[in-house]
């Protein structure tokens, strides 16, 4: 079962790091990303650009609007997300506990839909 | 010497794969090195073969060339680790000759070894044994080519860490692992089944690839009931492929399929393969599920199903191997023959499993069964409920379409 772990952090918290706590909390997710990468578990994440980048786009009436934001101040955004395969939902929150941001922000583990089914 | 088409090349190197490999490792142990070079030999036979032709002696050809290139490798180790100033050598070994002896169940039995993890068992048991490349096998199960290759030298890691012998296991312990190796041919099996669409990829050539997998070890270990049972409910489940969905993807219920499009040739060779296990092999779970898929098979329209029989099959599956998932199927057999009540009392007793309290499934069987019994409110919501709970994007499009249905119908 494929799990995307949603990272969220409060920029507000990340300012207050010193580059020493930053860089801390830089390599114990890029070991993370090896050990999982080592058992094959890792399929690929990325890393987000800052909120103020954002651009929400909504068509109404066919009419394309364009909108900056949303800025949300001082509160848990999305700063990027991981996609794992694990053997267990057990397994996946264990990951999602491990990475540094579920300690200053929160991880959100949300299992991915397959393409496949059975009939019933 | 002949011009055959690439496809039969392609078959006949696969077809060898294994037994080549079972050679190498028997001559110069290193199972890592060689299972390597045997996929290099591999790829210079789909270049060469479909070209100059057919060598004479196909499975020689590829053991000198898999030989050469292991030889080459297991030199330079030793070269390397000499200069390290370690101690290791290779043993120098007699000059290569080409038994005749088939390991491809011991390689099955190495592959699935109960040491690898379950991605690490499908993934080693389709390159090594099926003689699939990891970018087939990576697209077949839908991840990037380079975790598919971390899988795969992560199981062959441990196969060396840990020391597993090239050898069958002890026959106290035979039984067990058999049961490991069929279980992880079924899971391959039923990757391809369940996918509905996709990238040509292949997916569902897993089932292909799962069928021919079992077909060998039928052929090396003919007496073995589970083993024909397996493969009979590989064959009679495959049988409705072509049936089990639409163009665009959705799926179609049993008892709406057009059994007009079953591969009637595979329900046959099930139906007999089956029919011979029970007969005269000790029962297993496998083959009941293979008879239960052949009653199925064997009714011209849904209507002339025999309930009755299912039913007595699932009984005994249920006495042989409980397990919730089989107490849910049994459930529905109970609401065709003695009514829904009777089978949602049956479910009941499942909402204290905390296995099943949140599974989809049960709340989709529950959805049907209150449907039967002319509850068209809760039925709808318990479809709801259940499309919400399924992380399957076919299995919530059919499960919000029944829904849909009985608002419509209102």
């Amino acid at each position: 079962m494929k799990y995307m772990l949603l990272i969220y952090q409060n920029p507000a918290t990340w300012e207050t790091f010193s580059e020493e706590e930053r860089n801390r909390v830089m390599n114990e997710a890029g070991e993370i990303m090896e050990e999982l990468t080592q058992s094959g578990e890792w399929i690929g994440g990325e890393g987000l650009a800052d909120p103020s980048n954002t651009k929400t786009v909504r068509v109404r009436d066919r009419v394309p609007a364009v909108t900056d934001g949303p800025f949300v101040e001082s509160k848990e955004q999305l700063a990027g997300y991981c996609i794992v395969e694990c053997e267990t939902p057990e397994r996946a929150t264990e990951i999602a506990a491990r990475w540094p941001d579920a300690r200053y922000g929160a991880m959100e583990v949300r299992p991915i839909m397959e393409p496949g089914g059975e009939e019933m | 010497m002949s011009a055959a088409p690439a496809s039969t090349f392609e078959d006949q190197l696969r077809e060898l794969a294994p037994q080549v490999l079972g050679a190498l490792v028997r001559r110069y142990g290193h199972f890592d090195a060689c299972e390597d070079a045997v996929q290099e030999a591999l790829l210079a036979a789909a270049v060469q073969w479909p070209d100059q032709g057919l060598p004479q002696n196909p499975r020689g050809w590829l053991v000198t060339v898999a030989s050469r290139r292991v030889t080459d490798q297991l030199r330079s180790d030793y070269a390397r680790q000499r200069r390290e100033d370690t101690t290791g050598a290779l043993a120098p070994r007699d000059e290569l000759e080409v038994p005749d002896r088939d390991d491809t169940l011991t390689l099955l039995f190495l592959c699935c070894h109960p040491a690898l993890s379950p991605a690490s068992q499908l993934a080693l048991t389709l390159r090594a044994v099926g003689g699939l490349t990891t970018a087939q096998i990576a697209s077949a199960f839908l991840v990037p080519e380079a975790t598919m290759a971390q899988r795969i030298s992560r199981a062959k890691q441990r196969i060396k860490s840990t020391g597993i012998p090239f050898e069958q296991p002890a026959e106290d312990d035979r039984a067990d692992r058999l049961g490991v190796v069929l279980h992880v041919l079924y899971l391959i099996f039923n990757e391809g089944y369940t996918a509905t669409s996709g990238p040509r990829l292949h997916r569902t050539d897993l089932t292909g690839e799962a069928i021919r997998l079992v077909r060998m070890v039928h052929r090396l270990l003919p007496q073995d009931g589970e083993v024909a049972g397996l493969l009979a409910l590989m064959l009679l489940t495959d049988a409705r492929r072509p049936a089990r969905t639409r163009p665009d993807g959705s799926l179609v219920p049993l008892e709406e399929q057009d059994r007009t499009r079953w591969d009637q040739a595979a329900i046959k060779e099930g139906v007999a393969l089956v029919t011979d296990a029970l007969a005269r092999a000790p029962i297993g779970p496998y083959q009941l599920q293979a008879a239960i898929a052949a009653v199925h098979d064997e009714a011209p329209i849904a209507a002339d199903t025999d309930w009755r029989q299912i039913l007595a099959l699932y009984d005994l599956l249920e006495r042989l191997a409980p397990n919730p998932m089989v107490t849910l199927n049994r459930a529905v057999a109970v609401a065709m023959v003695r009514g829904p009540e009777a089978a949602l009392d049956l479910l009941a007793t499942l909402d204290a499993d905390d296995r099943m309290a949140r599974h989809y499934r049960l709340a989709a069987v529950r959805a049907h069964l209150l449907e039967m019994a002319g509850d068209r409110a809760a039925a709808r919501a318990g479809y709801q409920t259940a499309a919400r709970r399924t992380t399957s994007l076919p299995e919530r499009r059919y499960l919000e379409s029944r829904a849909a249905r009985l608002r419509d119908a209102r």
